[in-house]
């Protein structure tokens, strides 16, 4: 674990740059990593994906699925995709400050 | 100190096998490659063709006989995995559904899709679905009897040249 500049404040992250606590999170935050990730500017797209992985992991332990996310209308796969480029999954939950995401679909 | 190694940017994957088992694998491993941001390509032939077939995608089956691994270890048989499924019990009639039907709840508790929305969500996710000319010959299929998720039909040589610096693997 080290500790990080971003955003004005220090956090804690991970090895691969993942927040170790969920809750020191805000949309400052978000914005600093998704540049470091090379997505600028975060758009409202983007922040509403980030707030439902966010409620979703609030509530279940764990960010959801890209398929669930599809199958609940919050954001079609293709759009995903193209809102995270180069691994939407991964991406959008370190943006949102989740761990890594743990299952293989 | 030795050098990190090259990531992997591109993978093709061939199934030439139609049991669920056959072709869960390479649909696996070609969405979570694109999940991690590489090019990802699925080249279905020979019997493999049976996951891209509009009429036949959606009853693969478990293939229950000849298989020495498969074991009564099932969530609804409960005994153990050191105890072998006789593959002549596989060969009665109904089995092979059975075991199907098991397997597809098992799935959908892990949020697993089915084939056609796996390959939808496949290529969704820009990977791209080929199907073998010369298994297309064979069984005298042409594109129309295919799902729309696939992108080509490919000779061998187009399937290299399209591989072209992508790890191959056959599954």
């Amino acid at each position: 674990m080290t500790t990080k500049e971003l955003a004005g404040i220090s956090v804690d992250v991970d090895a691969e740059g993942f927040l170790t606590d969920h809750k020191v999170w805000n949309l400052d935050l978000a914005a600093a990593i998704a540049k470091e990730e090379g997505i600028d500017p975060l758009t409202d797209r983007h922040v509403d994906v980030l707030n439902f992985m966010r409620k979703e992991f609030e509530e279940n332990g764990t960010a959801p699925s890209i398929r669930k996310m599809n199958k609940l209308n919050v954001v079609p796969t293709k759009e995903l995709y193209a809102l995270f480029p180069g691994g939407p999954a991964k991406k959008a939950a370190k943006i949102a400050g989740l761990g890594k995401p743990q299952g293989c679909i | 100190m030795s050098e990190q190694p090259e990531p992997i940017k591109k993978v093709s994957l061939i199934v030439s096998k139609g049991s669920l088992v056959d072709v869960y694998p390479a649909l696996v491993m070609g969405n979570g490659a694109r999940m991690e941001g590489m090019e990802a390509s699925i080249f279905f032939t020979f019997f493999g063709l049976g996951a891209l077939i509009k009429k036949t995608q959606n009853s693969l089956k478990v293939a229950t006989v000849g298989n020495p691994a498969m074991n009564m270890a099932m969530p609804m048989l409960k005994m153990p995995i050191t105890m072998p499924f006789p593959t002549l019990l596989g060969a009665i009639p109904g089995v092979s559904n059975f075991a199907t039907w098991m397997m597809k709840n098992e799935m959908e508790n892990l949020d697993i899709p089915t084939i056609p929305e796996f390959l939808e969500m496949f290529t969704d996710a820009g990977g791209e679905v080929f199907a073998c000319k010369l298994a297309m010959d064979m069984f005298k299929l042409t594109k129309d009897d295919l799902c729309d998720q696939v992108s080509s039909v490919l000779t061998v040589g187009e399937f290299y040249e399209r591989s072209a610096g992508a790890s191959i693997i056959f599954t």
